[in-house]
């Protein structure tokens, strides 16, 4: 329990660094200098000493939702088992709880962005929920893949050490589950080549175009919020790929420390390697992602 | 040794599934480039020995479904400057849907059928993959380069099959197979070719009609 704890706590206190790290190894790559690692917390400390303007046009809907976004994170970030035993809460079938709970953050951020009266963010709003739909179907395929190879229905089983005795025998389809859970991590998380976390061009935007009427600390619990998903699949994808349930708990947690590191590292390798995807491959990549795993419950059902 | 005929075998679904998913032309014969290189390498670890007769089959499917095939294809579309495939009739998603629902078909039956000589059933299922996506390919694509891809990778999946049966299937036939694979995609390349030369256009949606415009 204690180290379930102290999981979540790394999880928040990272969550900021983690597109830091993101950013900075694409800078390297493409010969820049880049903000410094730490931007976002600053960034997060300037928007919570801000004040916040509303538009008259907005109604109790556009306050709540940053909030509401916040806090499902957090309650997502409650049900992965961080240190590769057990989470602070589990139980069978959080996984659908935890794509939820995510989910439910993503509908609220939609309808504030609706409740603005922005045609842009009406925009980026719809892409959102559409590409949504694809990454939800992906994201349950590798889960069904992961359910099946570990016989179980909670996070505990699926990342925990039922899954280290069967990765021998089910290799092929854990290994596409992972690739899976990385496309997804991808298009939820609003990196290239889905979406440009680096543009500020409306008509290209996904995410960034959902928040534009916020400030302050709204902007702030929505950015924290993002991060924090960010670091969420992450962890996900580290916990398939190396999978600690044998280890001691503080040292799964410090494996989980160096496997996020290495995560970022790869999404800015991924970002300076790749263009943005038209908007119409979007949903074709996604839907290959989604085969992929479907292939592997196949091989598995076999 | 039974990991790594897995390891290849999956490797063909998946570039069934990339053929299925690209609209880009290049990438698509890259990919059945793959496919050919995965299934040269099959015969020696299937069968678990390096006699001449399963080397040079190795080999020469290398040779052909790997490199000669490919690089013709290659010089086809630089000649024909086709890049892409433009409007499929079947969409590229609905193509990867049909094709994992082709996928699941094909590991489902495999396992029924009453086959003499069974080199695996995972082999069998991949072969009838294989077929299936060939067809859809065959049939959805308008661009006569891609059907051609398309009747490589149905030719891939029934060259597969015969592997798992091989022991019933003589050399010179398999020789026989992969000759008349190479005479008919070079046929095939020369016709498009021409056939674009002469009408500035590689859809067969142009070519129903038979009357002078």
């Amino acid at each position: 329990m204690l180290s379930a704890i102290a999981g979540l706590l790394l999880v928040m206190l990272v969550a900021p660094l983690l597109p830091g790290v993101a950013g900075r190894t694409k800078a390297i790559l493409t010969g820049r200098r880049g903000p410094p690692l730490l931007q976002l917390y600053y960034d997060l400390a300037r928007l919570f000493r801000k004040g916040v303007v509303y538009s008259t046009t907005t109604t109790w809907m556009f306050r709540l939702a940053p909030v509401v976004l916040a806090v499902s994170a957090l309650l997502a970030a409650c049900l992965i088992p961080l240190d590769g035993h057990a989470a602070i809460v589990g139980f069978a079938g959080d996984v659908i709880v935890f794509t939820y709970l995510l989910a439910l953050g993503r509908f609220v951020l939609v309808l504030a962005s609706l409740d603005t009266g922005s045609s842009f963010e009406g925009m980026g709003a719809s892409r959102e929920v559409t590409f949504a739909s694809f990454t939800e179907v992906a994201f349950f395929f590798a889960l069904i893949a992961l359910s099946l190879a570990t016989d179980s229905l909670s996070f505990a089983g699926m990342l925990g050490a039922p899954l280290v005795t069967a990765w021998p025998s089910a290799a092929p389809s854990i290994v596409m589950a992972a690739a899976t859970l990385f496309v997804v991590l991808l298009a939820e998380t609003s990196r290239v080549p889905f979406d440009d976390p680096a543009t500020h061009l409306e008509l290209t935007m996904i995410h960034e175009v959902m928040v534009l009427d916020h400030g302050g600390p709204d902007l702030a619990l929505i950015l924290y919020a993002s991060a924090l998903k960010l670091t969420l699949f992450a962890s996900i994808v580290i916990s398939v790929v190396v999978p600690r349930g044998m280890l001691n708990p503080f040292l799964a947690l410090a494996v989980l420390a160096a496997g996020l590191l290495a995560v970022g590292i790869a999404i800015g390798i991924v970002e300076s390697v790749m263009a943005r995807l038209r908007l119409t491959r979007v949903p074709q990549v996604l839907v290959a992602a989604g085969a992929l795993a479907a292939f592997g419950v196949i091989l598995l059902l076999r | 040794m039974q990991r790594l005929v897995e390891l290849v075998l999956l490797l063909i679904v998946l570039t069934n599934f990339m053929v299925l998913g690209t609209s880009r032309l290049s990438t698509c014969i890259r990919a059945i480039a793959f496919q050919g290189l995965l299934l040269g390498l099959l015969p020696p670890l299937l069968h678990r020995s390096l006699a001449v007769y399963t080397v040079a089959l190795a080999l020469s499917a290398i040779a052909v479904k790997a490199i000669i095939l490919p690089r013709f294809l290659q010089w086809a579309i630089r000649e024909a400057s086709v890049r892409r495939e433009i409007e499929p009739r079947i969409g590229f998603v609905a193509s990867l849907l049909l094709g994992a629902v082709a996928v699941a078909v094909a590991f489902g039956t495999a396992q029924q059928l009453p086959l003499p000589d069974r080199g695996g059933s995972l082999a069998v299922a991949v072969s009838l993959a294989t077929v299936i996506c060939g067809l859809i390919v065959l049939t959805s694509r308008a661009r006569a380069l891609t059907q051609v891809v398309g009747y490589l990778m149905l030719e891939n999946g029934v060259y597969l099959f015969g592997l798992t049966q091989a022991a019933r299937v003589p050399f010179l036939v398999e020789l026989g197979m992969l000759l008349d694979v190479f005479v008919g995609v070079f046929i095939m390349g020369i016709v498009v070719f021409h056939i674009n030369r002469e009408f500035d256009s590689l859809s067969d949606t142009d070519l129903t009609e038979l009357s002078e415009r």
